[in-house]
């Protein structure tokens, strides 16, 4: 089977737990203003590999993320558009040396069809970009109701998850937003940790690269209170349903 | 065995409790080290801040180095007076206040003038600074006594000048001394001076031989030398107030001791690097001698380290601005080895291990001395993670690898400047900066022409005039170059060596060695990355020479993909392998002074920006005049697959081959390292641990502050891995704008994730 990657990175230390490789896989459905990474949209660009060629890349390095309680994270582009390689991979890294596995998603693809490949999971990494639906298809320019039957079938299905939301000023900062996100969040189940990720311009020079203008020119960074305050709504909102559940 | 014992059990001997053998009746550091060491296996909490007198002093120091900087990069000179051990009056920071005293004139941060390695670069040096040097001492060292400087190009030939005209070989120590000799500071608080001088004396009447001839004549001026300044290191102690002809008797003798036969080097010695040695385990002894007989608290013991290690940040050097461009930032390599494993399976970390870490926090951060962990996996957890802690937070550490070294050297070496291992007060070397393998290849293109300067410099071998150039055709004449290349190398260095050992012999430091030592010539190597992704493009891709007029290749055209260097791609990374064997293997053919051993290191320091410069264009893409990649580093930007592939390619450059140290600089933002401390610590620690596991030699890690990304954005050729990963995300931070660095700053220092 043959897959398209985007890259590597040998030392990826953030995106799970302890030292990992990851593998960013080429393509992406939707279309995030703030993507740091805009030249893994394309489903036909990257380069194409085998599931051999994979996992030669990992392995010089297994000792490193043994030792270091890591694994392999798969991100991209969005991983489930090829679903079929990422399970093959997990499948195999398992089979042969024990491996975590990790996928890092934004839910969008249908869950149901992805049943077996979350089987062979160890972690999800769940991007929620937006809890609002309508302006969920105005950042990144689908509905979000997929990512969110995503979520909850990862609860039901007792299946570990970090729940990740990059927080862009303007675009998802409203007050009742954020508390209906950790109303949302607190609704779950297994969720190990809940990463609020600050927008920042570091991947503008890519969208140039690819002859692109960056559709959230004038927009700032967050200012560390923002970021509280965000961080207190987010968690306001997930105590009320902790308290309603209790 | 008995008069031993009671001598040592005596309660008022110096060596009071501390368990006899082979060490009381001759010179061995290491046998008294391996019978008293107290390996420490728990964590750093036992640590104590700094003391009042600390903090004061320290402001002292700050104060001064404000007061220096402002002054344009010295404070003041001492024109009049050419340095000796003995040459100045005691100078302090603080007397009252000081537990370790001595600097190197009357007065801290004063620079002295040490003309023997060269007068013209101290006339420079003090031009430079705006000081000037009073005629009849420059008169002296010009018409009276020579220096090493005058005699090396005396005896220099046209070929060995116009090398070092093109740069094909740069930064020999032919004008300033060569250093990178570490004395054994230990043996005078171990056995006081006396002890020594009577050890030289009966080596002296040993050489009371039936033949006389040179080597004799040579080895009994050396050691006369050496007898007349372990006595100048006892005045220089008196003049202090201090009677240092019998052992140390305390930890506060010990360091105090130790740190005046070190000073009586840096007084006398102008060297590129002078070393320390490994002395924190051997205090350690002294330390816990009087921590138990209760006459010292633990206050009281990492005072006298914080001391110590102030004195050692102070150390100055009067040296021309050209020299600090290969050598930027006013270094002095006073490196000390700490930690590593006892030939028993033992470990030689002990609470002073933590201790001199410690003065980090107690002194705050600083690249001097050059804190250097020797690294084994076997380690005691608590030290690796506090080393990454430390790592993290201070960016002060250098890793080397123990396992590695340990079967060459034992369990008593240490490191002289950065990466150059050598058993201390048994070993030395003679510094020989590096050879400049990229320029060697476009010699190997043009036929020996210099690209630069447009002159025949090499040998007149057939030039290469295809259209693209053939990987063998290169190879071939590549390798003629270097054989010449490597001779050339090597001539030079014996008539550099042979003149510092007459005009500038290392009297104290020798002084602290015995009398059979093992020398080893140590070459080096530049542009390994250039000339191996050069190869690589050659070979993989389509590499078409641009000549001028004259023929010489000055651009090269690139058609199609090539691996690089720092993929971990066996492709390219064999032709580096390859290039470090074959050129020690030409190394090894010549004769060299003093029946020295060779030795190889791929390390440029900071010179491989001058390298650049100096080297024009070549076939894997780096424009003229552009910085190759430091020691043993990737080209920045190539290595594309992330740390550990990057550091797999280090890796496998065999060090059996490059006896004389493999350096690798490894830049990461703390976040690109795990999410929190604790995180942190424990990936540095696995990256670490596998690394060196992989055989790799050497480590400078960096873990980015505001100061460091700061010169990045002047520099992005010392931070070729600096990434920032974000939200699953990775972008190469020299990549970025000018105005995105600055945001990164901002968010890296203040931001919130």
């Amino acid at each position: 089977m043959i897959g398209r990657i985007h890259s590597v990175e040998t030392f990826g230390t953030v995106d799970g737990p302890g030292i990992r490789f990851i593998l960013f896989l080429q393509g992406c459905a939707l279309k995030c203003q703030y993507c740091h990474n805009r030249d893994t949209w394309n489903l036909m660009g990257g380069k194409e590999m085998s599931l051999e060629d994979v996992l030669s890349e990992i392995e010089p390095y297994l000792n490193y993320y043994r030792s270091s309680g890591g694994g392999l994270t798969i991100s991209g582009g969005e991983p489930t558009l090829q679903a079929p390689f990422v399970k093959e991979i997990f499948k195999a890294v398992k089979e042969r040396w024990n491996l975590h596995t990790t996928l890092d998603t934004n839910g969008f693809n249908e869950v149901s069809k992805l049943e077996e490949l979350y089987d062979l999971t160890d972690l999800v990494l769940l991007d929620i970009k937006h809890i609002n639906n309508e302006k969920h298809q105005e950042l990144v320019g689908v509905p979000n109701l997929r990512t969110l039957e995503t979520a909850r079938w990862l609860s039901d299905h007792g299946k570990k998850m970090w729940i990740r939301h990059v927080f862009v000023p303007t675009k998802n900062d409203d007050e009742e937003d954020l508390l209906e996100l950790g109303r949302f969040i607190g609704s779950l189940n297994g969720v190990e940790k809940f990463e609020l990720l600050p927008y920042h311009q570091m991947g503008v020079y890519k969208w140039e690269a690819c002859g692109e203008k960056y559709p959230l020119e004038g927009v700032d960074s967050p200012t560390e209170e923002e970021i509280e305050r965000a961080k207190r709504l987010i968690e306001l909102g997930r105590q009320q349903t902790l308290s309603k559940l209790a | 065995m008995s008069v031993i014992e009671k001598n040592v059990s005596e309660a008022t001997s110096p060596w009071r409790g501390f368990q006899a053998g082979k060490w009381n009746n001759h010179v061995d550091v290491r046998n008294f080290i391996e019978k008293n060491v107290n390996p420490y296996l728990n964590d750093e909490s036992f640590l104590v801040g700094p003391t009042q007198n600390t903090k004061d002093l320290w402001d002292i120091v700050s104060q001064l180095s404000k007061e220096e900087r402002e002054r344009g990069g010295v404070w003041d000179v001492d024109v009049n007076t050419p340095a000796t051990i003995v040459s100045h009056k005691p100078g302090y920071l603080d007397k009252d206040k000081e537990a370790v005293v001595g600097v190197q004139t009357d007065a801290p941060f004063r620079r002295s003038i040490q003309p023997f390695g060269g007068i013209r670069m101290m006339i420079d040096a003090c031009e430079a600074y705006g000081f000037k040097m009073p005629q009849e001492v420059i008169d002296i060292f010009m018409n009276i006594r020579k220096t090493h400087n005058q005699g090396v190009f005396d005896a220099y030939t046209s070929d060995m000048r116009m090398a070092r005209k093109s740069g094909i070989i740069t930064g020999l120590p032919d004008a300033y001394g060569r250093g990178r000799i570490i004395g054994d500071y230990r043996r005078a608080a171990l056995y006081g001076i006396d002890f020594l001088i009577k050890e030289k004396k009966q080596v002296l009447l040993d050489l009371e031989v039936d033949v006389i001839d040179e080597v004799v004549i040579r080895d009994r001026e050396e050691i006369s030398e050496q007898i007349r300044a372990l006595g100048e290191l006892k005045q220089l102690a008196a003049m202090h107030g201090f009677d240092i002809s019998k052992p140390a008797a305390n930890a506060r003798e010990a360091f105090q001791w130790l740190y005046f036969a070190y000073l009586a080097a840096i007084k006398e010695q102008n060297g590129a690097a002078m070393s320390l040695g490994r002395v924190s385990s051997f205090l350690d002894i002294y330390i816990e001698r009087d921590l138990k007989e209760g006459t010292l608290t633990e206050e009281q013991a990492q005072e006298l380290v914080d001391h110590f290690v102030m004195k050692l940040r102070i150390v100055k050097f009067l040296r021309t601005p050209d020299y600090n461009e290969l050598f930027s930032g006013d270094p002095t390599w006073v490196t000390e080895s700490i930690g590593g494993m006892a030939l028993d399976g033992t470990t030689l970390v002990t609470k002073n291990s933590f201790r001199f870490l410690h003065t980090l926090y107690n002194l705050g951060a600083a690249p001097e001395p050059n804190l250097t962990v020797l690294w084994s996996e076997k380690l005691p957890d608590a030290f690796k993670k506090y080393c990454a802690k430390a790592s993290i937070e201070t960016s002060s550490i250098q890793y080397e690898n123990d396992d590695l070294m340990r079967p060459h050297f034992g369990d008593d070496y240490g490191i002289a400047c950065c990466v150059s291992a050598m058993r201390i007060g048994k070993q030395m070397q003679f510094f020989g900066a590096r050879a400049n393998l990229a320029k060697c290849l476009l010699y190997a293109i043009n036929g020996g022409i210099d690209e630069k300067l447009g002159v025949q410099v090499g040998p007149e071998l057939p030039a290469i005039t295809s259209d693209v150039l053939d990987y063998d055709e290169v190879m071939k004449r590549f390798k003629q170059m270097m054989q010449w290349l490597s001779k050339l190398y090597m001539n030079s260095l014996n008539v550099i060596h042979y003149m510092h050992d007459k005009y500038s012999y290392e009297r104290i430091e020798m002084a602290l060695h015995d009398r059979e030592i093992l020398r080893t010539m140590a070459c080096g190597i530049a542009g390994l990355s250039v000339a191996a992704d050069s190869l690589s493009a050659i070979k993989y891709a389509k590499v078409k020479p641009i000549r001028n007029e004259q023929g010489i290749a000055v651009d090269f055209e690139v058609e199609g993909d090539f691996p690089c260097y720092g993929n971990n791609d066996d492709r390219v990374d064999n032709i580096a392998i390859e290039l470090v064997e074959t050129f020690m293997n030409m190394i090894r053919k010549n004769k060299t002074y003093r029946n020295a051993l060779p030795t190889q290191s791929v390390l440029t320091i900071t010179s491989n920006v001058v390298y650049g410069k100096k080297t024009g264009t070549t076939p894997d893409g780096r424009k003229a005049g552009e910085p190759f990649a430091p020691g043993a580093n990737p080209m920045h930007g190539r290595d594309k697959k992330g740390a550990l592939a990057s550091l797999n390619s280090v890796a496998k450059l065999p060090y059996e081959h490059s006896l004389d140290g493999i350096s690798n600089t490894f830049s990461i933002v703390p976040k690109a390292l795990g999410k929190d401390l604790e995180g942190r610590k424990a990936n540095l620690v696995a990256m670490l641990d596998g690394y060196f596991h992989n055989n790799a030699h050497h480590l400078n890690v960096n873990v980015f502050d505001r100061e460091q990304l700061l010169d990045a954005m002047d520099h992005p050729e010392n931070y070729p891995q600096l990434t920032i990963r974000v939200s699953g995300y990775a972008v190469n931070f020299i990549k970025l704008t000018r105005e995105q660095q600055l945001d990164v700053i901002n968010r890296t220092f203040h931001g919130s994730m």
